[in-house]
């Protein structure tokens, strides 16, 4: 044996020993540190402006004189009673394009799942294809789509679908356009693919073994759907539904570009008072009721879909 | 569906008729016919695509027959949708519901049927198969084994009129498999229902099965009794799928009881009556543990027998038998299986020997055939020996 290879084996050999007081306390720590950048992000990121939002919701003043912190709660008693409205709206909207999403993206994902076979990679491709233009091009687009000239509303129009659903007050009996139906779908089009990857996921897990079992065991392909299929696949409707239920009641672009004015979405109001009448406390105050209203319907939506009977 | 609850009535037997599956260009099963008598333990044996998983899927109702017919007692249920029909199946992956707990996943069938009384029949037949303890875990934390048993059970509650078995314990090891066997056995001969069970294992379908088919393309090589099926093969296919043999090329020159077949310069005794070949030209098959073999070229062997002298080659000991390559005079390599109930250190690699076999043992096959066919096909049966 050389000379260095000695030295090497006494170097291993010593190496261990002078880790071995700090060995097990680094071994705890290591998640901790594998946490922290998340951490120290959220924090500074998250938890901060958060802090500052709820502060801001509590001043009194304007941008010339100066805001002060009063604790002046008047500021969601003000902007509830005004703006409920809008509130209503978008939870409204966002909870129909929640629906149409599931609609659409169940059947979608099912057939990718199941059915696409070799296509499944280049189908999968085609969801997330729109996602190589920008979100403002894509809602645009829906303007000419939707426009009063357009192939799809005169369809609607001499089906009478338009006069259908003005009835509902979702359209004028012809127009499509600047209506709540447009704003629906615009949002149903852009968070469409938020649904059908999270049920994609789930349907793919699944074993299609099982649903052959199930008809062994007496199902109709009806009974087997809604008695395996559907409940192995919550977790999918879950995470779909928050991923698209969220972000569609803050989303104030579509209702922009694709409703009126006076049918406006909260996320169009914050948006107007942030940044048109400078009014920072009403602004928070309404970012923060939307918070708390989102995080109170989705846990109120986690529990019941999590402690559901699913036999 | 039958909402009869015991199956004891008589002459439900399952039949295939010219039961034909194509996929494609592909012929899965290929003009099958086949009656399975009511409460037997049927096997269908055969290697890895020989049809036999299909044609059970087309008894279960998930695949459709090209052509054919599958009757069950006098009622045609070749077109009859899955989940109407009083067949269930204990599937290869077990395919257990992994969102219900074990008692769940149990009554499945029973509550699809809308069936009273569901508590006290899960708790039955959970008995039965030995888990009464686990009705509420979930699938996943079962073992394989256990699992086994809940989708045993969950076909078997439903009183199907015939219960199909998919490779059902491929995916335990040896030791459970064995246990399994003898179980599930046990539990065919108490509730009587009609077992047919799909396998590639031959120890496993002889183990368990009264009736054994050996499929091998599409088609039945030969079907009978485990027993009969070993000792008497029809087919080179049948006699290496099932069990090894020792195949020597040769002319029947005589036939009746008192058979006569040259091989080489010997003139080999045989009973007629396992002569499956209309031509003379044969493959000799003996079974390597139906072989005697004792030290030296005259040693002594009850008369009658068929007699070759020969040279060890090979001995190797396998625990309950020592396994012999004997080398003949006309040079083949013979295997010998040997029980090890006496010591005798002589036979050793190149040891003169004398080997033997009673001529009731031998079975000839038609020469035209493959003579390794099926030899190769199972992981677990070793080649058999095969003449040059």
């Amino acid at each position: 044996m050389s000379g260095g290879a000695l030295l090497a084996e006494s170097l291993a050999e010593k190496a261990p020993q002078s880790l071995k007081t700090t060995g097990p306390g680094r071994r705890k720590l290591t998640p901790y540190l594998l946490l922290l950048p998340g951490l120290l992000w959220l924090a500074v990121f998250f938890v901060a402006p958060t802090i500052s939002l709820a502060q801001n919701s509590l001043q009194q003043g304007n941008l010339i004189d100066g805001f002060q912190f009063t604790f002046h709660i008047a500021n969601y008693t003000a902007a509830l009673s005004s703006y409920w409205p809008q509130f209503l709206r978008s939870f409204v909207y966002a909870g129909l394009a929640t629906i149409f999403c599931i609609m659409i993206g169940y059947p979608l994902a099912y057939t990718i799942a199941f059915r696409a076979g070799r296509w499944k990679n280049a189908m999968l491709v085609l969801v997330i294809a729109p996602f190589f233009t920008s979100f403002l091009i894509r809602t645009l687009a829906w303007q000419t789509i939707l426009a009063d000239n357009s192939i799809v509303v005169s369809i609607m129009r001499s089906l009478h679908i338009t006069n259908l659903l003005a009835v509902v007050g979702l359209t004028q009996s012809t127009r499509v356009l600047n209506t709540p139906l447009a704003v629906v779908a615009g949002l149903t089009y852009n968070f469409l693919p938020f649904m059908t990857l999270p049920l994609y996921a789930a349907l793919d897990r699944m074993d299609p073994r099982l649903i052959e079992a199930g008809q062994d065991l007496y199902c109709s392909p009806w009974t087997a759907f809604r008695k395996i299929t559907w409940p192995l696949s919550l977790p999918g409707v879950v995470a779909g539904t928050l991923l698209t239920f969220i972000p569609a009641a803050g989303d104030y672009i579509n209702s922009r570009l694709l409703g009126v004015p006076n049918q406006a979405m909260i996320g169009e109001v914050i948006d107007l008072k942030y940044f048109s009448e400078l009014d920072y406390p009403t602004a928070s105050a309404l970012s923060f009721t939307l918070l708390i209203a989102i995080l109170i319907l989705v846990s109120l939506y986690v529990r019941r879909a999590g402690t559901e009977e699913l036999v | 569906m039958s909402d009869s609850v015991t199956t004891a009535g008589a002459g439900v037997d399952l039949q295939l008729i010219n039961v034909t599956k194509r996929f494609g260009d592909f012929t899965a099963v290929d003009d099958l016919t086949l009656t399975i008598p009511q409460g037997s333990f049927f096997a269908l044996l055969g290697p890895s695509g020989c049809g036999k998983t299909t044609t059970l899927r087309m008894v279960a109702g998930l695949e459709e027959p090209t052509d054919g017919t599958i009757k069950l007692g006098a009622e045609d249920i070749t077109w009859a949708k899955p989940y109407r029909r009083p067949v269930n199946t204990v599937f290869q992956s077990y395919a257990l519901f992994p969102h219900l707990d074990i008692f769940e996943n149990v009554a499945f069938g029973l509550r699809r049927r809308g069936q009273k009384d569901v508590k006290k029949q899960v708790d039955d037949i959970l008995e039965l198969v030995e888990l009464g303890g686990l009705a509420r875990r979930k699938p996943p934390q079962l073992s394989g084994g256990q699992q086994q048993r809940v989708a045993l059970a969950r076909a078997l509650i439903n009183r199907p009129k015939v219960l199909l078995l998919d490779e059902p314990l491929g995916a335990l090891d040896l030791k459970l498999r064995r246990q399994m066997q003898l179980e599930l056995k046990r539990i065919q001969l108490e509730v009587g229902i009609t077992f047919v069970h799909v396998t590639h294992d031959q120890e496993e379908a002889m183990t368990m099965a009264d009736t054994i088919a050996v499929m091998n393309v599409g088609r039945v090589e030969q079907m009978g009794a485990p027993t009969d099926l070993y000792e008497n093969p029809s087919t080179t296919f049948a006699a290496n799928f099932l069990g090894q043999s020792n195949f020597f090329n040769g002319r029947v020159m005589q036939r009746g009881t008192d058979a006569q077949v040259q091989v080489g310069d010997r003139t080999l005794r045989m009973d007629g009556s396992r002569i499956h070949s209309a031509g003379d030209d044969v493959h000799l098959g003996v079974r390597p543990e139906k072989l005697r073999i004792a030290f030296g070229a005259d040693a002594e062997m009850p008369t009658g027998f068929n007699r070759l002298e020969g040279v060890v080659t090979d001995a190797s000991f396998i625990g309950v038998s020592t396994q012999y390559l004997v080398r003949v005079p006309w040079g083949q390599e013979v295997i010998v299986f040997e029980q090890n109930t006496n010591r005798d250190s002589r036979v050793d690699n190149g040891a003169p020997v004398t080997i033997a076999w009673d001529p009731l043992h031998a079975f000839a096959l038609d020469a035209s055939q493959d003579v390794a066919a099926g030899a190769d096909l199972d992981d677990e049966a070793a080649p058999a020996a095969v003449a040059q």
